[in-house]
């Protein structure tokens, strides 16, 4: 049995059909052909598949599409405007903050959610930010130093 | 404006902290994996996966599965019967189990289907028998019961490989020890745990008869062989294409079941069929880190020089062949390349068990035995109250020189490697003298820079690189270096930038395509950055010569003067006299016509000539060394790694931010290894083939990390860079267990090192017995005499009396 479901991702309205238990990571990458968010354990464990909902981290493995209805969904796709890189996709791309990229957009996301609130967070809280997702190339030091520059660069765009 | 010359210039872009070039696409979700393609009338594919451990298969029956509306077509062991393996001497795998299954997750259906539900619930509906039997779990079990066998390919009962090599006299050698020292150690299998599980794409077009696949694998050329002998096929009809891979590590380097499947499925149904294995299937497919237990005896003089060592290696090699007779003897080749060894005598064997294959992961068959060697090493330093430090200094092996097992080290950058990390540590002020529960551990290592040998035989190019150069001075690259994350786009852009005076973002990169880009074998044992780079400076220096040429002609200038340098070709004497890049390009092109040009690379001819000298030889190594700093908790054996000094003789970083990168990511797998992950079973059963159970560590886990890279000379790399992807994590993993020990007082001689086996060290010293866990003895096992190879002529001058 499907029902029609209204998504709004990245600011743009969407109407698919889906059945009940179809998740919002299946509907992204299958549905909207948004791939940018990665399939990752389908148990929440990993967290390569976060996207943001109403700007907070929310594992779209684990959230059902129709949960969403009325919420706005941000993915990787929705972070670079006009073809230019978000300043915390710049800040990983300078510190060299990724390897083989799987749990990249889930990084970047993440870290856009935790400067939106903290804009000049502590190492501490870099960390918990972080922590949902893991990274199994870089050992997270130069994650954690992107997200530093990204802080930094933001603070100077609103100075 | 004063130009350099070639010697003393300062590079333009090598050694610059520049991005990565596929880092644009990789932050804005635009890079595409496997798992991210598409295609119309695409199937999804399912493996059935077997139940049992060992067992008859008597039969697989896939009526009802096919009864499931959507299923499209479904295959058993039958369909896909031919015997494959990377190595010509293993052959001992196919897609899906015929008659035998070996270990639990081993496929033996395929079916695939309209959607994955579909294809998931009708792979319930597979009906598999299975004729129990006997499964051998561990190294010691499979070589007490030879029967009955898990294969008949092995010399005898379980044994899968043996090695028995002995250089020089180690009896005599020991004769002149004034200390013999012997120790066990075991090392726990571990798995790679890439964060993008295992994809495969394939299909098969009726019309042209070719077979494409995409897939997330880092050695295309070799799966391009087995694909093609799997499936029955030419090799010109099969063509392999890697799009971006999320991670390897040595884990997506085998030929593996889902990539036949899928290729298969596809050919019988004439639709693009798609794979992509659940988290809890990676665990299966495995070839991970071998579980191997090893028994080291070495002699030394009073003053701490070695004058005799032994070691004996137990490798579990799990069902199958894998990448494992390379595994084996790579068990035994490194340690002579950190120090020298007079005598030396290494022998191995590998076994069969009931689990899934063990293959190469990163550091390949060589960080079992390093661990083993340098906390062994530790604990002599201890009988002979010598600093750890100092008894690695007197036993250090130097630039340019012969092991004693024939490998030919030519830049070494060990000692500086020592003082570095000695120095920032303050290893001389602070070891010995911490608070109980900390401790200061150290540990040195070496790696390859790429396997002197290929895997099949073969006197042909390891690698090789087209260039062209359009008329509007675009420059692209064609070749099979596969990115999996470590960098080896970035490494050839900037390499061929460097040579035509660009920029690496200036380089287009057409990677890892059987079709378009000629060979290179994969990125494994550290190789591409050297053998790509090399094949790749080649191509872009005759490009070069192209372009000189015609600049020098049109503008009378001498081509000796001319430099490509800032996107232009001048004259070096008046740099204003020149042209653009494009517009040198368009006078070259008009003079010579297409400009295309290419390189190729092949490693020095090995020196050695016993049997397995093949593996070990590279055409440069490098060094590394680890002091580890641990806060441990004697109440609950919790161990924390607050700090890692590391030092890396890199000979040159092409790009500093990814050589560190690689350094802080071998740290990351190396404390995984060393205190919590581990490939274990229950019975038969994985014990938690999921990222729960599973552990890795987390950003809570890593500690700091202070990252030295040391630069020496080679002349044989491209630019002397070296490799990196691998040996920084050879020493990281011993230096924590000697820091531990060190914290403690106890020895965990057993990795992973978890809590319990902390405590339980510390039980045994309450107790008044020796503070230590770890293995006693060693299984029931003759190994055959040793193969008595000569010592190269400078080990037999330097024995000579002076």
């Amino acid at each position: 049995m499907e029902r029609a479901v209204r998504l709004k991702v990245n600011g743009q309205e969407h109407r698919v059909l889906v059945p009940p238990h179809r998740t919002l990571l299946e509907v992204l990458r299958e549905d909207l052909g948004l791939v940018g968010t990665k399939h990752g354990c389908e148990l929440g464990e990993c967290g390569v598949c976060t996207v943001l909902v109403d700007g907070e981290p929310a594992l779209s493995c684990l959230v059902l599409a129709h949960e969403v209805e009325g919420h706005e969904v941000t993915t990787v796709e929705g972070l670079a405007t006009d073809g230019q890189l978000h300043p915390v996709q710049r800040a990983f791309v300078e510190s060299g903050a990724l390897q083989c990229g799987y749990c990249t957009p889930a990084m970047v996301l993440v870290t856009k959610a935790l400067l939106d609130r903290v804009p000049e967070p502590s190492g501490e809280q870099v960390r918990e930010a972080v922590a949902g997702v893991f990274c199994r190339c870089t050992g997270y030091v130069k994650i954690l130093e992107a997200v530093q520059a990204a802080a930094r660069r933001l603070r100077e765009a609103r100075a | 404006m004063r130009v350099l010359e070639e010697r003393e210039r300062v590079f333009s872009v090598v050694g610059q902290r520049l991005p990565r070039v596929d880092g644009w696409a990789k932050v804005s979700g635009r890079a595409q994996y496997t798992d991210d393609l598409t295609l119309p009338g695409m199937l999804f594919g399912k493996l059935v996966r077997s139940t049992h451990a060992h067992a008859r298969l008597v039969s697989v029956r896939l009526e009802r599965a096919l009864k499931v509306p959507g299923v499209v077509a479904a295959i058993t062991g039958r369909d896909v019967p031919v015997r494959y393996s990377v190595f010509p001497v293993g052959q001992d795998e196919t897609a899906l189990a015929v008659d035998r299954v070996r270990y639990v997750g081993e496929p033996v259906a395929a079916l695939a289907a309209v959607d994955p539900y579909t294809a998931e619930e009708a792979a319930r509906l597979v009906e598999v028998e299975y004729e129990p039997l006997p499964a051998r779990m561990d190294l010691e079990e499979a070589l007490r019961n030879p029967e009955p066998r898990i294969h008949d390919s092995g010399p005898f009962g379980n044994v899968h490989r043996l090695a028995s090599l002995e250089f020089g006299d180690v009896e005599a050698g020991f004769a002149e020890a004034d200390h013999v020292r012997e120790d066990l150690f075991f090392y726990g299998g571990n798995t790679h745990a890439p964060l993008e599980p295992h994809s495969a794409l394939a299909w098969w077009d009726p019309g042209a008869r070719k077979l494409t696949v995409w897939t997330s694998h880092q050695g295309p050329h070799y799966l391009h062989r087995g694909l093609a002998r799997a499936l029955g096929l030419e090799e010109h009809q099969v063509r392999v294409v890697v799009p971006a891979v999320g991670g390897g590590f040595g884990g997506k380097l085998d030929i593996f079941h889902h990539e036949v499947c899928a290729a298969k499925l596809s050919m019988l149904t004439g639709r693009p069929v798609k794979i992509t294995l659940t988290r809890e299937e990676v665990f299966y497919a495995h070839r991970g880190r071998h579980p191997e237990l090893l028994r080291i005896r070495t002699g030394v003089k009073r003053d701490g020089r070695i004058v005799a060592m032994h070691v004996e290696a137990y490798l579990d090699g799990g069902a199958y062949c894998s990448f494992g007779p390379a595994t084996l003897l790579y068990a035994g080749t490194q340690q002579p390349v950190t120090y020298r060894i007079p005598h030396y005598r290494f022998q191995g064997v590998r076994v069969f068990t009931n689990k899934p294959p063990c293959g190469p992961k990163r550091g390949h068959g060589t960080p079992q035995a390093r661990c083993a060697l340098e906390v062994h090493l530790d604990k002599l330093s201890e009988d002979l109250g010598l600093d750890p430090v100092e008894l690695r200094l007197r036993n250090l092996t130097g630039p340019n020189e012969l092991t004693v097992n024939w490998l030919e080290i030519t830049s070494n950058g060990l000692r500086a490697c020592i003082e570095k990390v000695v120095e920032a540590s303050g290893w001389r002020q602070r070891r010995g003298r911490l608070p109980y529960g900390r401790g200061l551990g150290f540990a040195c290592s070496a790696y390859l820079t790429g396997a002197g040998g290929s895997i099949y035989y073969s006197d042909m190019p390891h690698s090789e690189v087209h260039l062209r150069v359009d008329r509007s001075g675009g420059v692209t690259v064609y070749t099979m270096a596969t990115e999996i994350g470590q960098g080896s786009a970035t490494a050839v852009a900037t390499i061929v930038a460097e040579v035509l005076g660009l920029q690496p973002q200036d380089i287009s990169l057409v990677t890892s395509d059987t079709d378009l880009t000629p060979i290179d074998l994969g990125s494994y044992s550290s190789r591409v950055t050297l053998m790509v780079g090399n094949a790749a400076y080649e191509a872009a220096c005759r490009a070069r010569d192209l372009l000189l040429d015609a600049v020098a002609e049109r503008l009378q200038v001498p081509r000796s003067r001319l430099v490509a340098q800032s996107r232009r070709i001048f004259d070096r004497a008046t740099p204003e006299v020149g042209a653009s890049f494009a517009q040198a390009a368009q006078w070259a092109e008009a003079r010579f016509g297409c400009l295309a040009t290419s390189g190729s690379y092949r490693p020095p001819q090995k020196l050695g000539t016993y049997k397995g000298s093949g593996v070990g030889p590279s055409p440069a190594y490098t060094f590394s060394a680890c002091v580890a700093e641990v806060q441990a908790d004697p109440e609950t054996g919790e161990v924390k790694v607050e700090r890692v000094w590391v030092a890396h003789d890199i000979g040159r970083a092409l790009n500093p931010v990814l050589v560190e990168g690689q350094v802080e990511g071998s740290v990351h797998m190396a404390l995984g290894e060393a205190l919590m992950e581990e490939q274990a079973f229950r019975k038969e059963l994985h014990r938690g083939p999921s990222w729960l159970d599973y552990k890795v560590p987390t950003v809570y886990e890593m500690p700091e990390v202070i990252t030295f890279l040391v630069e020496t000379d080679e002349p044989r790399a491209p630019f002397s860079a070296k490799e990196v992807g691998q040996g920084p994590l050879l020493c990281v993993v011993p230096a924590i267990l000697n820091a531990i020990a060190d914290a403690l007082k106890v020895r965990v001689d057993e990795v992973p090192a978890t809590p319990e086996k902390v405590l339980k060290a510390l039980e045994e010293q309450r107790k008044g017995r020796t503070g230590r866990v770890g293995p006693t003895k060693v299984p029931p096992f003759s190994f055959p005499p040793p193969e008595r190879v000569p010592r190269p002529q400078s080990w037999e001058e330097a024995a000579q009396p002076a």
